[in-house]
Protein backbone atom coordinates (compact mmCIF):
# COMPACT_ATOMS: atom_id res chain seq x y z
CA UNK A 1 0.00 0.00 0.00
CA UNK A 2 2.43 2.61 1.12
CA UNK A 3 4.75 1.70 -1.71
CA UNK A 4 2.21 1.90 -4.05
CA UNK A 5 1.62 4.86 -2.91
CA UNK A 6 5.10 6.74 -2.71
CA UNK A 7 5.66 5.15 -6.34
CA UNK A 8 2.39 6.80 -7.53
CA UNK A 9 3.81 10.26 -5.91
CA UNK A 10 7.24 9.67 -7.81
CA UNK A 11 5.59 9.26 -10.86
CA UNK A 12 3.76 12.09 -10.51
CA UNK A 13 6.41 14.24 -9.63
CA UNK A 14 8.62 13.40 -11.89
CA UNK A 15 6.21 14.61 -14.64
CA UNK A 16 3.99 17.85 -13.15
CA UNK A 17 3.42 18.99 -16.84
CA UNK A 18 1.39 15.43 -17.22
CA UNK A 19 -1.04 16.43 -13.75
CA UNK A 20 -1.66 19.97 -15.71
CA UNK A 21 -2.57 18.59 -18.62
CA UNK A 22 -4.86 15.90 -16.93
CA UNK A 23 -6.39 17.93 -14.66
CA UNK A 24 -7.11 21.34 -16.27
CA UNK A 25 -9.54 22.51 -14.55
CA UNK A 26 -7.05 22.91 -11.36
CA UNK A 27 -4.45 24.50 -13.13
CA UNK A 28 -6.08 26.88 -14.86
CA UNK A 29 -5.65 30.47 -14.43
CA UNK A 30 -8.04 32.87 -12.61
CA UNK A 31 -7.49 35.95 -14.63
CA UNK A 32 -10.52 37.60 -13.21
CA UNK A 33 -9.83 37.46 -9.71
CA UNK A 34 -5.86 37.88 -10.25
CA UNK A 35 -6.68 41.16 -12.51
CA UNK A 36 -8.77 42.32 -8.91
CA UNK A 37 -6.04 41.21 -6.42
CA UNK A 38 -3.07 42.65 -8.94
CA UNK A 39 -5.58 45.83 -9.55
CA UNK A 40 -6.34 46.49 -5.87
CA UNK A 41 -2.56 46.32 -4.43
CA UNK A 42 -1.89 48.64 -7.49
CA UNK A 43 -4.31 51.25 -6.40
CA UNK A 44 -3.12 51.27 -3.08
CA UNK A 45 -0.20 51.57 -3.86
CA UNK A 46 -0.98 54.37 -6.09
CA UNK A 47 -2.99 56.28 -3.23
CA UNK A 48 0.55 56.17 -0.84
CA UNK A 49 2.37 57.33 -3.70
CA UNK A 50 0.53 59.91 -4.71
CA UNK A 51 -0.09 61.39 -0.63
CA UNK A 52 4.14 61.15 -0.21
CA UNK A 53 3.99 63.40 -3.15
CA UNK A 54 0.92 65.88 -2.10
CA UNK A 55 1.99 65.78 1.63
CA UNK A 56 5.80 66.46 0.67
CA UNK A 57 7.42 63.99 2.26
CA UNK A 58 11.05 64.29 1.43
CA UNK A 59 13.09 61.33 2.00
CA UNK A 60 15.73 63.34 3.69
CA UNK A 61 13.60 64.62 5.89
CA UNK A 62 12.73 61.09 6.68
CA UNK A 63 16.32 59.88 7.26
CA UNK A 64 17.34 62.87 9.60
CA UNK A 65 14.59 62.67 11.98
CA UNK A 66 14.92 59.20 12.40
CA UNK A 67 18.68 60.03 13.72
CA UNK A 68 16.83 62.32 15.75
CA UNK A 69 14.48 60.40 17.01
CA UNK A 70 17.13 57.70 18.27
CA UNK A 71 19.14 59.70 19.65
CA UNK A 72 16.34 61.07 22.04
CA UNK A 73 15.59 57.34 22.68
CA UNK A 74 19.19 56.93 23.53
CA UNK A 75 18.98 60.11 26.20
CA UNK A 76 15.68 58.50 27.79
CA UNK A 77 17.56 55.95 29.50
CA UNK A 78 17.23 55.10 32.41
CA UNK A 79 13.98 56.70 32.83
CA UNK A 80 13.63 59.38 35.76
CA UNK A 81 11.42 61.74 38.03
CA UNK A 82 14.05 63.57 38.98
CA UNK A 83 13.56 64.39 42.43
CA UNK A 84 10.51 63.32 44.93
CA UNK A 85 8.63 66.50 44.60
CA UNK A 86 8.13 66.05 41.16
CA UNK A 87 7.10 62.35 41.89
CA UNK A 88 4.21 63.54 43.73
CA UNK A 89 3.28 65.90 41.44
CA UNK A 90 3.18 63.64 38.55
CA UNK A 91 1.27 61.21 40.45
CA UNK A 92 -0.60 63.59 41.80
CA UNK A 93 -1.49 64.26 37.44
CA UNK A 94 -1.86 60.40 37.17
CA UNK A 95 -4.82 60.20 39.60
CA UNK A 96 -6.39 62.76 38.19
CA UNK A 97 -6.50 60.64 35.17
CA UNK A 98 -8.03 58.07 36.71
CA UNK A 99 -10.92 60.03 38.34
CA UNK A 100 -11.89 62.05 34.52
CA UNK A 101 -11.64 58.57 32.50
CA UNK A 102 -13.89 57.15 35.71
CA UNK A 103 -16.37 60.01 36.36
CA UNK A 104 -16.10 60.53 32.52
CA UNK A 105 -17.11 57.31 31.48
CA UNK A 106 -20.20 56.95 34.29
CA UNK A 107 -21.50 59.72 33.11
CA UNK A 108 -21.22 59.24 29.66
CA UNK A 109 -23.28 56.05 30.62
CA UNK A 110 -26.12 57.51 32.76
CA UNK A 111 -26.73 60.16 30.90
CA UNK A 112 -26.76 57.68 27.47
CA UNK A 113 -28.89 55.00 28.67
CA UNK A 114 -32.60 56.59 28.07
CA UNK A 115 -31.10 58.14 24.52
CA UNK A 116 -29.86 54.12 23.66
CA UNK A 117 -33.39 53.19 24.42
CA UNK A 118 -34.72 56.07 22.15
CA UNK A 119 -32.59 55.35 19.38
CA UNK A 120 -33.37 51.48 19.46
CA UNK A 121 -35.93 50.11 16.89
CA UNK A 122 -37.96 47.54 19.41
CA UNK A 123 -38.17 50.54 21.92
CA UNK A 124 -39.33 53.28 19.80
CA UNK A 125 -41.18 52.54 16.77
CA UNK A 126 -41.33 56.31 15.22
CA UNK A 127 -38.80 55.93 12.73
CA UNK A 128 -38.13 59.77 12.81
CA UNK A 129 -37.08 59.87 16.43
CA UNK A 130 -34.64 57.27 16.03
CA UNK A 131 -33.38 58.77 13.09
CA UNK A 132 -32.79 62.31 14.29
CA UNK A 133 -31.38 60.51 17.40
CA UNK A 134 -28.86 58.22 15.56
CA UNK A 135 -27.61 60.83 13.64
CA UNK A 136 -27.09 63.51 16.62
CA UNK A 137 -25.29 60.69 18.41
CA UNK A 138 -23.19 60.05 15.55
CA UNK A 139 -22.25 63.70 14.79
CA UNK A 140 -21.65 64.06 18.69
CA UNK A 141 -19.25 61.04 18.34
CA UNK A 142 -17.61 62.07 15.15
CA UNK A 143 -16.19 65.54 17.39
CA UNK A 144 -12.77 64.18 19.28
CA UNK A 145 -12.57 64.40 22.63
CA UNK A 146 -9.73 67.08 22.45
CA UNK A 147 -12.01 69.43 20.23
CA UNK A 148 -14.90 68.97 23.04
CA UNK A 149 -12.22 69.67 25.91
CA UNK A 150 -11.36 73.04 24.14
CA UNK A 151 -15.24 73.15 24.37
CA UNK A 152 -15.34 72.48 27.94
CA UNK A 153 -13.04 75.11 28.98
CA UNK A 154 -15.13 77.78 27.22
CA UNK A 155 -17.49 76.86 29.86
CA UNK A 156 -16.04 76.08 33.12
CA UNK A 157 -12.56 76.84 32.73
CA UNK A 158 -8.99 75.03 32.73
CA UNK A 159 -8.73 72.08 34.55
CA UNK A 160 -9.55 68.71 35.04
CA UNK A 161 -13.60 69.10 35.03
CA UNK A 162 -13.30 70.31 31.41
CA UNK A 163 -12.00 67.13 30.56
CA UNK A 164 -14.37 64.78 32.62
CA UNK A 165 -17.30 67.21 30.48
CA UNK A 166 -15.18 66.18 27.15
CA UNK A 167 -15.08 62.30 27.64
CA UNK A 168 -18.90 62.46 29.15
CA UNK A 169 -19.97 64.36 25.90
CA UNK A 170 -17.69 62.06 23.29
CA UNK A 171 -18.73 58.91 24.84
CA UNK A 172 -22.02 59.82 25.40
CA UNK A 173 -22.21 59.64 21.46
CA UNK A 174 -20.42 56.40 21.60
CA UNK A 175 -22.68 54.64 23.99
CA UNK A 176 -25.74 56.02 22.58
CA UNK A 177 -24.85 53.95 19.46
CA UNK A 178 -23.83 51.10 21.23
CA UNK A 179 -26.02 50.74 23.73
CA UNK A 180 -29.23 51.01 21.19
CA UNK A 181 -27.53 48.47 19.17
CA UNK A 182 -27.32 46.09 22.17
CA UNK A 183 -31.00 47.17 23.15
CA UNK A 184 -32.13 45.76 19.48
CA UNK A 185 -30.49 42.67 19.68
CA UNK A 186 -31.89 41.63 22.72
CA UNK A 187 -33.80 38.27 23.44
CA UNK A 188 -37.49 39.43 22.80
CA UNK A 189 -39.16 36.40 24.73
CA UNK A 190 -39.44 37.63 27.98
CA UNK A 191 -40.74 41.34 26.48
CA UNK A 192 -43.65 38.68 25.01
CA UNK A 193 -43.77 37.37 27.97
CA UNK A 194 -44.72 40.69 29.68
CA UNK A 195 -46.88 41.90 27.29
CA UNK A 196 -48.67 39.15 26.92
CA UNK A 197 -49.49 38.96 31.04
CA UNK A 198 -50.72 42.44 30.40
CA UNK A 199 -47.97 44.81 30.63
CA UNK A 200 -47.40 48.50 29.41
CA UNK A 201 -45.22 49.70 27.08
CA UNK A 202 -42.73 50.81 30.24
CA UNK A 203 -43.17 47.39 31.72
CA UNK A 204 -42.09 45.50 29.42
CA UNK A 205 -38.85 48.19 28.79
CA UNK A 206 -38.44 47.79 32.43
CA UNK A 207 -39.06 43.71 33.15
CA UNK A 208 -38.41 42.59 30.16
CA UNK A 209 -35.47 44.49 28.29
CA UNK A 210 -33.52 46.10 31.03
CA UNK A 211 -32.78 42.77 33.15
CA UNK A 212 -31.30 40.83 29.77
CA UNK A 213 -29.21 44.24 28.41
CA UNK A 214 -28.19 45.39 31.73
CA UNK A 215 -24.99 43.22 32.26
CA UNK A 216 -24.21 43.47 28.49
CA UNK A 217 -24.15 47.49 28.57
CA UNK A 218 -22.03 47.33 32.05
CA UNK A 219 -19.66 45.20 30.13
CA UNK A 220 -19.04 47.62 27.27
CA UNK A 221 -19.09 50.96 29.69
CA UNK A 222 -16.21 48.87 31.32
CA UNK A 223 -15.04 48.12 28.39
CA UNK A 224 -14.32 51.44 27.08
CA UNK A 225 -12.93 52.22 30.72
CA UNK A 226 -9.77 51.55 29.63
CA UNK A 227 -9.67 53.48 26.17
CA UNK A 228 -11.04 56.64 28.18
CA UNK A 229 -8.11 56.28 30.92
CA UNK A 230 -5.50 56.66 27.25
CA UNK A 231 -7.70 59.16 25.95
CA UNK A 232 -7.44 60.99 29.48
CA UNK A 233 -3.76 61.01 29.73
CA UNK A 234 -3.75 63.27 26.62
CA UNK A 235 -6.16 65.68 27.52
CA UNK A 236 -3.92 67.79 29.61
CA UNK A 237 -2.12 68.97 26.28
CA UNK A 238 -5.24 71.07 25.79
CA UNK A 239 -5.61 72.66 29.45
CA UNK A 240 -7.86 70.22 30.40
CA UNK A 241 -6.47 68.07 33.60
CA UNK A 242 -4.56 64.77 33.79
CA UNK A 243 -0.35 63.63 33.07
CA UNK A 244 -0.88 64.95 29.36
CA UNK A 245 0.16 68.62 30.50
CA UNK A 246 3.13 67.31 32.50
CA UNK A 247 3.86 64.97 29.01
CA UNK A 248 4.01 67.95 27.08
CA UNK A 249 6.00 70.35 28.97
CA UNK A 250 8.78 67.56 29.71
CA UNK A 251 9.22 67.24 25.77
CA UNK A 252 9.02 71.00 25.30
CA UNK A 253 12.24 71.12 27.93
CA UNK A 254 13.99 68.65 26.61
CA UNK A 255 14.03 66.24 29.75
CA UNK A 256 13.39 63.13 27.34
CA UNK A 257 13.96 61.28 30.62
CA UNK A 258 11.13 62.51 32.55
CA UNK A 259 9.19 61.85 28.88
CA UNK A 260 10.45 58.18 29.49
CA UNK A 261 9.30 58.61 32.92
CA UNK A 262 5.49 59.67 32.29
CA UNK A 263 4.89 57.21 29.44
CA UNK A 264 6.01 53.86 31.37
CA UNK A 265 3.71 55.19 34.03
CA UNK A 266 1.20 56.19 31.61
CA UNK A 267 1.89 52.28 30.46
CA UNK A 268 1.19 50.71 33.95
CA UNK A 269 -1.71 52.79 34.81
CA UNK A 270 -3.89 51.68 31.27
CA UNK A 271 -2.39 48.11 32.10
CA UNK A 272 -3.81 48.04 35.71
CA UNK A 273 -7.25 49.69 34.62
CA UNK A 274 -7.43 47.02 31.62
CA UNK A 275 -7.06 43.96 34.36
CA UNK A 276 -9.08 45.39 36.79
CA UNK A 277 -12.74 45.98 34.59
CA UNK A 278 -11.54 43.15 32.65
CA UNK A 279 -11.82 41.34 36.26
CA UNK A 280 -14.89 43.21 37.15
CA UNK A 281 -16.40 42.29 33.74
CA UNK A 282 -15.80 38.77 34.67
CA UNK A 283 -17.39 39.00 37.79
CA UNK A 284 -20.47 40.87 36.33
CA UNK A 285 -21.48 38.52 32.99
CA UNK A 286 -19.63 36.08 32.98
CA UNK A 287 -16.63 34.64 30.41
CA UNK A 288 -19.23 33.36 27.74
CA UNK A 289 -21.68 36.73 27.31
CA UNK A 290 -17.90 38.35 27.74
CA UNK A 291 -17.28 36.94 24.30
CA UNK A 292 -20.21 37.49 23.04
CA UNK A 293 -19.82 41.13 23.33
CA UNK A 294 -17.25 41.88 21.12
CA UNK B 1 -60.61 30.01 35.95
CA UNK B 2 -60.97 29.03 40.22
CA UNK B 3 -61.86 25.38 39.05
CA UNK B 4 -58.44 25.00 37.15
CA UNK B 5 -56.40 26.89 39.82
CA UNK B 6 -58.13 24.58 42.43
CA UNK B 7 -56.50 21.78 40.45
CA UNK B 8 -53.02 22.97 41.08
CA UNK B 9 -51.50 21.14 44.46
CA UNK B 10 -50.63 22.51 47.21
CA UNK B 11 -46.91 21.89 48.40
CA UNK B 12 -46.22 20.94 51.46
CA UNK B 13 -46.06 23.60 53.80
CA UNK B 14 -42.58 22.53 55.09
CA UNK B 15 -41.38 22.26 52.14
CA UNK B 16 -42.62 25.64 50.94
CA UNK B 17 -40.87 27.09 54.48
CA UNK B 18 -37.65 25.27 53.19
CA UNK B 19 -38.13 27.03 49.00
CA UNK B 20 -39.06 30.30 50.17
CA UNK B 21 -35.83 30.35 52.51
CA UNK B 22 -33.70 28.99 49.88
CA UNK B 23 -35.24 31.90 47.33
CA UNK B 24 -34.76 34.46 50.42
CA UNK B 25 -31.40 33.62 51.01
CA UNK B 26 -30.20 33.77 46.73
CA UNK B 27 -32.09 37.07 46.81
CA UNK B 28 -30.42 38.35 49.68
CA UNK B 29 -26.78 37.45 48.76
CA UNK B 30 -27.32 38.71 45.16
CA UNK B 31 -28.33 42.04 46.80
CA UNK B 32 -25.55 42.12 49.10
CA UNK B 33 -23.31 41.78 45.61
CA UNK B 34 -25.47 44.53 44.41
CA UNK B 35 -24.86 46.80 47.25
CA UNK B 36 -21.14 46.29 47.85
CA UNK B 37 -20.89 47.04 43.85
CA UNK B 38 -22.94 50.13 44.69
CA UNK B 39 -20.99 51.15 47.68
CA UNK B 40 -17.62 50.97 45.47
CA UNK B 41 -18.79 52.83 42.69
CA UNK B 42 -20.35 55.85 45.30
CA UNK B 43 -16.55 55.33 46.84
CA UNK B 44 -15.10 55.73 43.40
CA UNK B 45 -17.29 58.96 42.61
CA UNK B 46 -16.02 60.55 45.45
CA UNK B 47 -12.49 60.02 44.93
CA UNK B 48 -12.79 61.03 41.38
CA UNK B 49 -14.87 64.03 42.14
CA UNK B 50 -11.99 65.03 44.55
CA UNK B 51 -9.46 64.61 41.82
CA UNK B 52 -11.26 65.76 39.02
CA UNK B 53 -12.19 68.82 40.89
CA UNK B 54 -16.18 68.68 39.97
CA UNK B 55 -17.38 72.10 40.72
CA UNK B 56 -20.97 71.76 40.73
CA UNK B 57 -21.81 75.17 41.27
CA UNK B 58 -19.93 76.25 38.97
CA UNK B 59 -21.16 73.37 36.37
CA UNK B 60 -25.03 74.68 36.71
CA UNK B 61 -23.85 78.42 37.08
CA UNK B 62 -22.37 78.47 33.30
CA UNK B 63 -23.86 75.60 31.65
CA UNK B 64 -25.90 77.98 29.68
CA UNK B 65 -22.36 79.10 28.29
CA UNK B 66 -21.94 75.75 26.79
CA UNK B 67 -25.40 75.70 24.99
CA UNK B 68 -24.73 80.05 24.27
CA UNK B 69 -21.56 78.90 22.98
CA UNK B 70 -22.94 76.09 20.67
CA UNK B 71 -25.79 78.55 19.43
CA UNK B 72 -22.96 80.80 18.86
CA UNK B 73 -20.98 78.67 16.70
CA UNK B 74 -23.65 78.94 14.45
CA UNK B 75 -23.86 82.46 14.14
CA UNK B 76 -22.00 84.93 10.88
CA UNK B 77 -19.56 87.72 12.51
CA UNK B 78 -19.21 89.46 8.99
CA UNK B 79 -20.44 90.08 5.57
CA UNK B 80 -23.73 91.72 4.71
CA UNK B 81 -25.71 89.06 6.89
CA UNK B 82 -23.53 89.59 9.84
CA UNK B 83 -25.66 88.84 13.02
CA UNK B 84 -27.99 86.04 11.87
CA UNK B 85 -27.52 82.47 11.21
CA UNK B 86 -24.83 80.97 9.37
CA UNK B 87 -27.62 79.26 7.22
CA UNK B 88 -28.79 82.14 5.97
CA UNK B 89 -25.29 83.01 3.93
CA UNK B 90 -23.29 79.97 3.29
CA UNK B 91 -21.12 81.32 0.69
CA UNK B 92 -19.99 83.83 3.51
CA UNK B 93 -20.13 81.02 6.20
CA UNK B 94 -17.85 78.41 4.28
CA UNK B 95 -15.43 81.50 3.01
CA UNK B 96 -12.48 79.48 3.65
CA UNK B 97 -13.49 76.39 1.38
CA UNK B 98 -10.53 76.20 -1.05
CA UNK B 99 -8.04 76.32 1.86
CA UNK B 100 -10.03 73.60 4.45
CA UNK B 101 -10.93 71.22 1.53
CA UNK B 102 -7.47 71.35 0.99
CA UNK B 103 -6.62 70.61 4.67
CA UNK B 104 -9.58 67.91 4.93
CA UNK B 105 -7.56 66.23 1.80
CA UNK B 106 -4.14 66.70 3.64
CA UNK B 107 -5.77 64.96 7.09
CA UNK B 108 -7.60 61.50 4.40
CA UNK B 109 -4.15 60.93 2.67
CA UNK B 110 -2.76 61.61 6.21
CA UNK B 111 -5.17 58.94 7.84
CA UNK B 112 -4.48 56.47 4.18
CA UNK B 113 -0.35 56.56 4.50
CA UNK B 114 -0.45 56.20 8.29
CA UNK B 115 -2.93 53.26 8.01
CA UNK B 116 -0.86 51.69 4.86
CA UNK B 117 2.01 51.64 6.25
CA UNK B 118 0.96 50.67 9.83
CA UNK B 119 -1.12 47.67 8.04
CA UNK B 120 1.88 46.74 6.04
CA UNK B 121 4.04 46.48 9.07
CA UNK B 122 1.18 44.93 11.29
CA UNK B 123 0.77 42.49 7.87
CA UNK B 124 4.56 40.84 9.01
CA UNK B 125 4.27 41.21 12.98
CA UNK B 126 0.94 39.45 12.62
CA UNK B 127 2.58 36.40 11.62
CA UNK B 128 5.36 36.34 13.98
CA UNK B 129 3.31 36.73 17.45
CA UNK B 130 0.68 33.80 15.69
CA UNK B 131 0.68 31.53 18.65
CA UNK B 132 -0.01 28.45 16.24
CA UNK B 133 2.69 29.63 13.73
CA UNK B 134 5.45 30.54 15.43
CA UNK B 135 6.91 28.03 18.56
CA UNK B 136 9.69 30.38 19.87
CA UNK B 137 8.33 31.74 23.13
CA UNK B 138 11.26 34.40 22.55
CA UNK B 139 9.48 35.57 19.35
CA UNK B 140 5.77 35.76 20.61
CA UNK B 141 6.88 37.77 24.04
CA UNK B 142 9.22 40.19 21.80
CA UNK B 143 6.70 40.76 18.99
CA UNK B 144 3.60 40.82 21.10
CA UNK B 145 4.98 43.63 23.92
CA UNK B 146 6.29 45.55 20.73
CA UNK B 147 2.56 45.31 19.49
CA UNK B 148 1.45 46.19 22.89
CA UNK B 149 3.40 49.34 23.10
CA UNK B 150 2.69 51.11 20.30
CA UNK B 151 -1.43 50.42 20.68
CA UNK B 152 -1.28 51.79 24.52
CA UNK B 153 0.66 54.71 23.86
CA UNK B 154 -2.02 57.57 22.38
CA UNK B 155 -1.26 58.59 18.53
CA UNK B 156 -1.20 62.10 19.94
CA UNK B 157 1.87 61.34 22.62
CA UNK B 158 3.98 59.85 19.58
CA UNK B 159 2.65 62.72 17.68
CA UNK B 160 4.20 65.54 20.03
CA UNK B 161 7.10 63.55 20.63
CA UNK B 162 7.71 63.30 16.55
CA UNK B 163 6.82 67.26 15.40
CA UNK B 164 10.41 67.66 17.60
CA UNK B 165 12.31 65.04 16.04
CA UNK B 166 10.87 65.39 12.21
CA UNK B 167 9.54 69.11 12.26
CA UNK B 168 6.22 70.69 11.77
CA UNK B 169 3.90 68.77 8.96
CA UNK B 170 2.04 65.92 7.66
CA UNK B 171 5.17 63.99 8.45
CA UNK B 172 5.12 63.45 12.34
CA UNK B 173 1.07 62.76 11.71
CA UNK B 174 1.87 60.03 9.35
CA UNK B 175 4.41 58.27 11.36
CA UNK B 176 2.32 58.85 14.62
CA UNK B 177 -0.88 57.17 13.11
CA UNK B 178 1.26 54.71 11.25
CA UNK B 179 3.18 53.45 14.70
CA UNK B 180 -0.56 53.49 16.78
CA UNK B 181 -2.14 51.24 13.58
CA UNK B 182 0.99 48.79 13.99
CA UNK B 183 -0.34 47.96 17.26
CA UNK B 184 -3.77 47.88 17.25
CA UNK B 185 -3.94 46.35 13.76
CA UNK B 186 -1.10 43.79 14.65
CA UNK B 187 -3.32 42.66 18.00
CA UNK B 188 -6.34 41.82 15.52
CA UNK B 189 -4.49 40.19 12.66
CA UNK B 190 -2.55 38.16 14.65
CA UNK B 191 -6.07 36.92 16.52
CA UNK B 192 -7.40 36.08 13.06
CA UNK B 193 -4.42 34.01 12.06
CA UNK B 194 -4.77 32.18 15.16
CA UNK B 195 -8.16 31.23 14.51
CA UNK B 196 -7.37 29.72 10.81
CA UNK B 197 -7.63 26.46 10.20
CA UNK B 198 -4.13 24.63 9.95
CA UNK B 199 -4.76 21.75 8.25
CA UNK B 200 -3.91 23.22 4.59
CA UNK B 201 -0.43 24.61 6.41
CA UNK B 202 -0.04 21.16 7.83
CA UNK B 203 -0.54 19.58 4.15
CA UNK B 204 2.37 22.25 2.29
CA UNK B 205 4.69 21.69 5.28
CA UNK B 206 4.56 17.55 4.50
CA UNK B 207 5.78 18.42 1.25
CA UNK B 208 8.54 20.06 2.33
CA UNK B 209 7.64 23.35 1.67
CA UNK B 210 9.37 26.28 3.46
CA UNK B 211 7.65 28.30 6.54
CA UNK B 212 7.68 31.18 4.36
CA UNK B 213 6.42 29.13 1.67
CA UNK B 214 3.38 27.46 3.74
CA UNK B 215 1.89 30.93 5.46
CA UNK B 216 1.67 32.05 2.10
CA UNK B 217 -0.63 29.45 0.42
CA UNK B 218 -1.93 27.88 3.25
CA UNK B 219 -2.66 31.01 5.67
CA UNK B 220 -2.93 33.95 3.83
CA UNK B 221 -5.94 32.42 1.75
CA UNK B 222 -7.71 32.62 4.48
CA UNK B 223 -6.96 35.62 6.26
CA UNK B 224 -6.71 38.10 3.56
CA UNK B 225 -10.44 39.72 3.03
CA UNK B 226 -10.46 39.83 7.08
CA UNK B 227 -6.87 42.13 7.48
CA UNK B 228 -9.02 44.11 4.88
CA UNK B 229 -11.57 44.42 6.50
CA UNK B 230 -10.06 45.43 10.14
CA UNK B 231 -7.65 47.85 7.88
CA UNK B 232 -10.62 50.21 6.58
CA UNK B 233 -12.36 49.97 10.08
CA UNK B 234 -8.71 51.18 11.16
CA UNK B 235 -8.62 53.70 7.98
CA UNK B 236 -12.35 55.59 9.42
CA UNK B 237 -10.90 55.87 12.96
CA UNK B 238 -7.71 57.33 11.35
CA UNK B 239 -9.48 59.69 9.56
CA UNK B 240 -10.75 60.84 13.31
CA UNK B 241 -7.89 61.12 14.77
CA UNK B 242 -5.91 63.01 11.76
CA UNK B 243 -8.31 65.47 12.27
CA UNK B 244 -6.43 66.45 15.57
CA UNK B 245 -3.16 65.82 14.61
CA UNK B 246 -3.43 69.45 13.71
CA UNK B 247 -3.68 70.55 17.63
CA UNK B 248 0.19 69.41 18.39
CA UNK B 249 1.52 70.78 14.80
CA UNK B 250 1.21 67.39 13.17
CA UNK B 251 -0.67 68.74 9.80
CA UNK B 252 -4.42 68.38 9.16
CA UNK B 253 -7.65 70.58 9.37
CA UNK B 254 -6.67 70.11 13.29
CA UNK B 255 -4.31 73.36 13.48
CA UNK B 256 -7.25 75.62 11.81
CA UNK B 257 -9.46 74.39 13.86
CA UNK B 258 -7.97 74.87 17.31
CA UNK B 259 -6.65 78.47 16.15
CA UNK B 260 -10.56 79.13 15.18
CA UNK B 261 -11.37 77.95 18.61
CA UNK B 262 -8.77 79.91 20.83
CA UNK B 263 -8.93 83.02 18.72
CA UNK B 264 -12.81 82.84 18.43
CA UNK B 265 -13.51 82.58 15.33
CA UNK B 266 -17.06 81.64 15.94
CA UNK B 267 -18.71 80.58 12.65
CA UNK B 268 -14.88 78.91 11.48
CA UNK B 269 -15.76 76.52 14.20
CA UNK B 270 -19.18 75.61 12.95
CA UNK B 271 -18.04 75.44 8.89
CA UNK B 272 -14.84 73.20 9.90
CA UNK B 273 -16.56 71.25 12.20
CA UNK B 274 -19.34 70.57 9.68
CA UNK B 275 -16.84 69.64 6.83
CA UNK B 276 -15.14 67.09 9.79
CA UNK B 277 -18.16 65.65 10.60
CA UNK B 278 -19.34 65.06 6.52
CA UNK B 279 -15.81 63.76 6.02
CA UNK B 280 -15.87 61.42 8.47
CA UNK B 281 -19.60 60.22 7.48
CA UNK B 282 -18.62 59.82 4.06
CA UNK B 283 -15.36 57.61 4.91
CA UNK B 284 -17.45 55.78 7.15
CA UNK B 285 -20.50 54.75 4.53
CA UNK B 286 -17.73 54.03 1.83
CA UNK B 287 -15.63 51.94 3.95
CA UNK B 288 -18.77 50.18 5.79
CA UNK B 289 -20.46 49.27 1.64
CA UNK B 290 -16.77 48.00 0.77
CA UNK B 291 -16.31 45.78 3.86
CA UNK B 292 -20.30 44.71 3.42
CA UNK B 293 -18.91 43.64 -0.12
CA UNK B 294 -15.80 42.00 1.02
CA UNK B 295 -18.05 40.16 3.05
CA UNK B 296 -20.69 39.33 0.95
CA UNK B 297 -18.03 37.97 -1.65
CA UNK B 298 -16.43 35.71 1.16
CA UNK B 299 -19.49 34.50 2.14
CA UNK B 300 -20.93 33.72 -1.34
CA UNK B 301 -17.37 31.26 -1.65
Amino acid sequence: MTSARSSFFAAALADPHAIAVRHPEIFRIDWATRAKVVGTVVVSFGIAAAAVVFLDIEWQRVLTGFTRLGRFVAVMLPPTYGDTDKLVLYLHAMLETIAIAFLGTLLASVLALPFGFLAARNVVAQKLIHFVTRRGLDAIRSVDKLIWALIWINVVGLGPFAGVLAIMTSDFGLFGKLFSEAIEAADQKASEGVVSSGGGHLHRVRFGLLPGVLPVLIGQVLYQMESNTRSATIIGIVGAGGIGAHFQEQIRLNEWQHVAFLTLLMLITVAVIDYVSTKVRFAIIGTDKLNATH
Amino acid sequence: MRTSLATVPALPPLRLAQLEGQYAGAIGAKRAKTFVGLALVVGMIGFSAIFGEVDLVKFFSHITAFTSYIGRIFVLDSGPHSGQLTIADPVEWFWGIARWSRLIGETILIAYLGTFVGGIVAFFAAFLAARNLVQSQVVLFIVRRLLEFCRTVPEIAFAMIFVVAFGFGPLPGVLALAIHTTGALGKLFFEVVENADLKAMDGLTSTGATWVASVRFAVMPQVLSNFVSYALLRFEINVREGAIMGLVGAGGIGQDLIEAIRKFYYSDVSAILVLIVITVSVIDLATEALRSRLISREAGH
